[in-house]
């Protein structure tokens, strides 16, 4: 299937359904003065564009206006895990107190921009495409981690986010130049085409590569393109923060896995891919994946900031989700896409105990949940233990059926990829320091007399226990889940 | 009784499900709880009874499909070797909860702890399948290390962390060995039956990496120390020891007990369950180094360790790295005598360790410190107790007629027809273990009493409760010790005569 522009629309429906949402609330923001709806008509925006995109599995996979986007069980997945994501962080922000400060109109209509930035990043099958969409995220992205008003933080996280996406972009759409000179075309296809005929110059294509791959890293946040996180984490109001470490972390791979292997490899028989042109990108990854999980954990270490820790925790499990790519086969990648899923609820929920606690304290200093668990709190602290055990990779949490699924992708590889195995493993041990300092805060430690005691509404309840009992239930049954990854992993290449 | 297994598994967490429904009666969560853990203890017994005592094969598997995409499934079963440390955790787990009678702080919270950890201990005993083996195993560091953190003495906080990380550390590199035999069994499984029949398929070929190629080392070899790595920091062999003083101190009486009585045996379980049937080449290659010098180091090790403590629960607890030793060098023998001796010793040194933790709580309860020379002369002051102290230091000495001397001298039988010279280190761990608790009997029990604790209290009938089936176990087992060789016998001979073929010379 190779549609033209109009014929195109019919399987474009979850985004036109975005689109309109969009529009509506910009338009009912003018008019409407009341502070609820723009919550509400985002979150059925949502919900309708989901129902949607579930009902494009029954179409024929293929491409879309003049072979722009492409329409493959890999992108619904990440129409459906964006949305999901998109639908618990305006939950999350319905609760927040940050977010009742701005204009929530504003703040509705840029955060489903990004989502859908989003679809298009995981289903472009053009540079110009990819480019457009990475910098569509970018831009949302900039304004919202900068919408506090009167907070400096925000405001200078916003600054240093510009400035690091700019540079990044900048590089990247200079790498993606390189390629369209060697190869005369921006379209996957063709360039793969081009890159398989003798004459390549090797060197310039690898150069090119690692242009582009500022771009990609700047996005899934890996070393050495990492530097801005902690700053942007710990400034953007808490429900954004959330929001940008599972969806745009995840965006970032979708673009990657989407650039590098329907684009630059091929796919053999027996689930393994090659890369084409012999540019020696995987082990590069490999590299960057070992740094940036080490990286990540050990500035980790010493953070006071929960935000910040969970910023550079993020970095981390960035680097674990590249092993999946570094290795070359499928098992991997559906790897990757268990560990997105798993990772968007157990981070998810940590962030959301981080807000609900930063909502009566005011602020995410470890010393704020000093006791937290002896201060009225016992149930949100339970919560946060098992997000963060599960985070580490501790069975019967879903977080370890997801290192799980990395690990033994990386071991059936085999060879000297035990030693990526070996360090990835380390690294756990490392990162359950700093999960376990947490905990032990919030449990081991008494309060002190100045400590509040901190009460929950019980509507913060209503998404934290669906998140947790998920967290339990993907440890212990993910047979359906493994099924969907699997599923998912269906590129369509032409 | 279909299901036995399970349900000895699944009742304690169940039980811990319901304390955290209970309402917030301390009285009411202790004896909940102490009735929890009654139907384990009586299939505990039933188990006892109704093995068949004359087979290696697992006895009342389950099987049943649990992710059948990667073969991942819920197998459980016994064995001779499972069996004596099931009847163990039973029997401690029950023990332990009056033990912990005395807790004050979160009682809910403790005692929904320990059911969990109950559980998990239960289902590292039970699994069959390497992948349910290694979850369970997990998933007992999460309460351990809160009934560490939470409700242990003044440095529980290093303790609790210490302890989950050393832990954390050897099971990760355990995953990775775990995965690398999945991969390698065709086709995928982690069924651990499978995976021992599969024992030859284990590549033995050398390896042609650095430094792998100049030790001559296989994929088997490599396997086997990543696997070892992991159970030799549960044992806990030098020198991956040292959480075990830490942790030990710290943890409240309870929970002490469970760590030197079950988590411990967890180790070499692991390996003789593990490492002996699937990786044999190896074993026979590694076995005298990591287990069988490593084991009389640690004999000697723990035993000097111990003389030179002030703290009389430290001092149980280095005598607890001595006394693993013997397991680890009865193990490296690949005799009859040696093996038994290894398994009965680590059911001894589960009662024995487990009274003498118990007996430094009941102390600990009065005078509120352990201090070794803070004592003295309590023989006059409390009778009772001073003689239950007696036995247990005896049994842990290896008197004759107690259970401790026949394991140790079966070890040591068994490792003298290979290694005479280990044997003699080993054997002189004897005398330093005589020596360290015969001083501290004459420290703390002898001599004229101290003024301080004239008053003290003797023992009440609930510590004489959890002290005395410990107590007649160690005499039962020291008089008539078929009654736990018999079911170790048929099971150990089949695992030593997968490893005696690859052995050298």
């Amino acid at each position: 299937m190779d549609l033209k522009n109009v014929a195109s629309l019919t399987f474009f429906c979850p985004e036109i359904i975005l689109s309109v949402t969009i529009l509506l609330i910009i338009a009912l923001d003018l008019i409407a003065q009341s502070r609820r709806w723009p919550a509400a008509l985002a979150l059925i925006g949502c919900l309708c564009s989901l129902i949607v995109s579930f009902d494009l599995y029954s179409a024929q996979p293929g491409l879309l206006f003049h072979r722009m986007i492409v329409l493959d069980n890999f992108s619904i997945f990440f129409k459906v895990f964006s949305l999901s994501a998109t639908i618990l962080c305006i939950l999350m922000s319905i609760g927040s107190n940050e977010i009742d400060k701005v204009h929530e109109g504003e703040y509705y209509a840029l955060l489903l921009t990004c989502t859908l930035g989003m679809f298009f990043m995981a289903s472009s099958s053009n540079l110009l495409m990819a480019y457009l969409s990475l910098e569509m995220v970018s831009l949302g992205s900039y304004v919202l981690t900068g919408f506090l008003p009167h907070s400096r933080r925000s405001s200078e996280a916003a600054l240093k986010y510009l400035i690091y996406g700019g540079v990044a972009s900048g590089t990247m759409i200079y790498g993606m130049s390189w390629i369209f000179g060697m190869t005369g075309s921006m379209d996957y296809a063709a360039i793969q085409l081009a890159l398989s005929q003798e004459g390549i110059n090797k060197a310039a294509l690898f150069i090119a590569f690692i242009f582009i791959l500022a771009g990609f890293g700047y996005k899934i946040v890996f070393f050495p393109f990492h530097m801005w996180s902690p700053d942007v984490y710990q400034g953007a109001p808490t429900p954004f923060t959330a929001y940008l470490s599972v969806a745009s972390n995840t965006a970032g791979l979708a673009i990657m896995i989407r650039f590098f292997f329907p684009g630059m490899s091929k796919l053999l028989a027996s689930g393994d891919w090659t890369a084409t042109a012999g540019v020696e990108w995987p082990q590069v990854l490999l590299a960057l994946s070992m740094l940036t999980m080490t990286i990540g954990n050990l500035c980790a270490l010493n953070q006071r900031n929960v935000k910040r820790m969970l910023a550079y925790s993020g970095i981390a499990h960035a680097g674990y989700m590249m092993m999946g790519l570094a290795i070359l086969n499928n098992e991997g990648l559906a790897a990757i896409l268990f560990y997105a899923v798993v990772y968007m609820i157990m981070n998810l929920g940590a962030f959301l105990v981080v807000g609900m606690v930063s909502n009566v304290t005011g602020d995410e200093d470890i010393d704020d949940y000093r006791g937290l668990a002896w201060r009225g709190a016992t149930v949100p602290a339970i919560c946060l233990a098992i997000f963060l055990f599960s985070l580490t990779g501790m069975p019967p949490f879903a977080g370890f059926m997801g290192k799980f699924f990395l690990f033994s992708a990386v071991v059936k590889q085999g060879g000297a990829f035990a030693v990526l195995a070996i360090v990835a493993a380390l690294n756990s041990v490392v990162s359950l320091y700093y999960y376990a300092k947490i905990v032990k805060t919030m449990f081991l430690d008494s309060p002190l007399p100045e400590d509040k005691q901190v009460t929950m509404a019980a509507n913060n309840f209503t998404l934290l226990l669906p998140l947790t009992f998920l967290t339990i239930l993907f440890g212990v049954y993910f047979g359906p889940l493994v099924q969907y990854t699997n599923y998912s992993l269906r590129f369509f290449i032409k | 009784m279909q299901n036995i297994l399970t349900y000895m598994t699944f009742i304690p967490l169940a039980g811990a499900a319901m304390i955290l429904m209970l309402p917030n009666n301390a009285k009411l969560v202790r004896w909940f709880s102490a009735i929890v853990t009654v139907p384990p203890l009586l299939m505990a017994v039933w188990l006892f009874n109704n093995f068949d005592r004359t087979t290696a094969k697992f006895q009342f598997v389950e099987d049943y499909h649990w992710i059948p995409a990667y073969n991942i499934s819920y197998t459980m079963g016994v064995d001779g070797l499972s069996i004596s440390m099931v009847l163990l955790t039973a029997l401690l787990s029950f023990i332990c909860i009056f033990a912990s009678f005395g807790i004050e702080k979160a009682v809910k919270g403790y005692f929904a702890l320990f059911l969990m950890l109950d559980a998990g201990m239960m289902g590292v005993f039970c699994a069959l399948d390497f992948f349910l083996f290694y979850v369970f195993w997990e998933v007992m560091l999460l309460p351990m290390y809160f009934l560490i953190g939470i409700w242990g003495g003044p440095r529980r906080e290093y303790a609790a962390i210490k302890f989950f990380l050393y832990t954390l550390f050897g099971s990760v590199l355990m995953l990775l060995a775990i995965l690398a035999l999945y991969f390698t069994v065709e086709p995928h499984t982690f069924d651990m039956r499978v995976m021992m029949a599969h024992a030859s398929k284990y590549s033995t070929a050398v390896l042609p990496m650095w430094p792998f190629n100049s030790w001559g080392w296989s994929f088997q070899h490599v396997i086997w120390l990543a696997l070892f790595i992991g159970f030799a920091i549960k044992i806990p062999a030098f020198p991956f020891h040292t959480w075990l003083p830490d942790a030990h101190v710290e943890a409240p009486t309870a929970i002490s007990v469970i760590l030197a009585g079950v988590l411990l045996k967890m180790g070499t379980y692991g390996i003789l369950r593990t490492n002996f049937p699937m990786l044999p080449v190896a074993t026979a290659d590694m076995a005298y180094w990591f287990l069988g010098a490593l084991g009389a180091w640690n004999i000697i090790y723990g035993a000097l360790c111990a003389m030179a403590q002030k703290d009389l629960k430290k001092l149980v607890a280095y005598s607890s790295v001595s006394h693993m030793g013997y397991v680890m060098l009865g193990m490296a023998s690949f005799t009859t005598q040696g093996l038994n001796g290894a398994v009965l010793q680590m059911f001894n040194h589960g009662t024995i360790t487990g009274m003498m933790f118990l007996l430094v709580g009941v102390v600990y309860d009065r005078a509120h410190h352990r201090d070794i020379e803070g004592f003295g002369g309590l023989a006059a002051i409390m009778p009772v107790y001073t003689g239950i102290t007696a036995l247990a230091f005896f049994a842990s000495m290896g008197l004759p007629g107690l259970s401790g001397f026949i394991s140790e001298i079966l070890v040591l039988l068994g490792t003298w027809q290979k290694y005479p010279v280990l044997t003699i280190l080993g054997a002189s761990g004897v005398i330093l273990t005589a020596g360290y608790l015969l001083w501290t009997i004459q420290r703390v029990y002898l001599g004229p009493p101290n003024e301080k604790y004239l008053n003290m209290a003797e023992i009440n009938g609930r510590e004489i409760f959890t002290l005395v089936p410990l107590g007649i176990i160690v005499i039962i087992v020291g008089i008539y010790p078929g009654v736990v060789l018999d079911m170790l016998r048929t099971t150990l001979d089949s695992i030593n005569a997968i490893v005696i073929p690859h052995l050298h010379g």
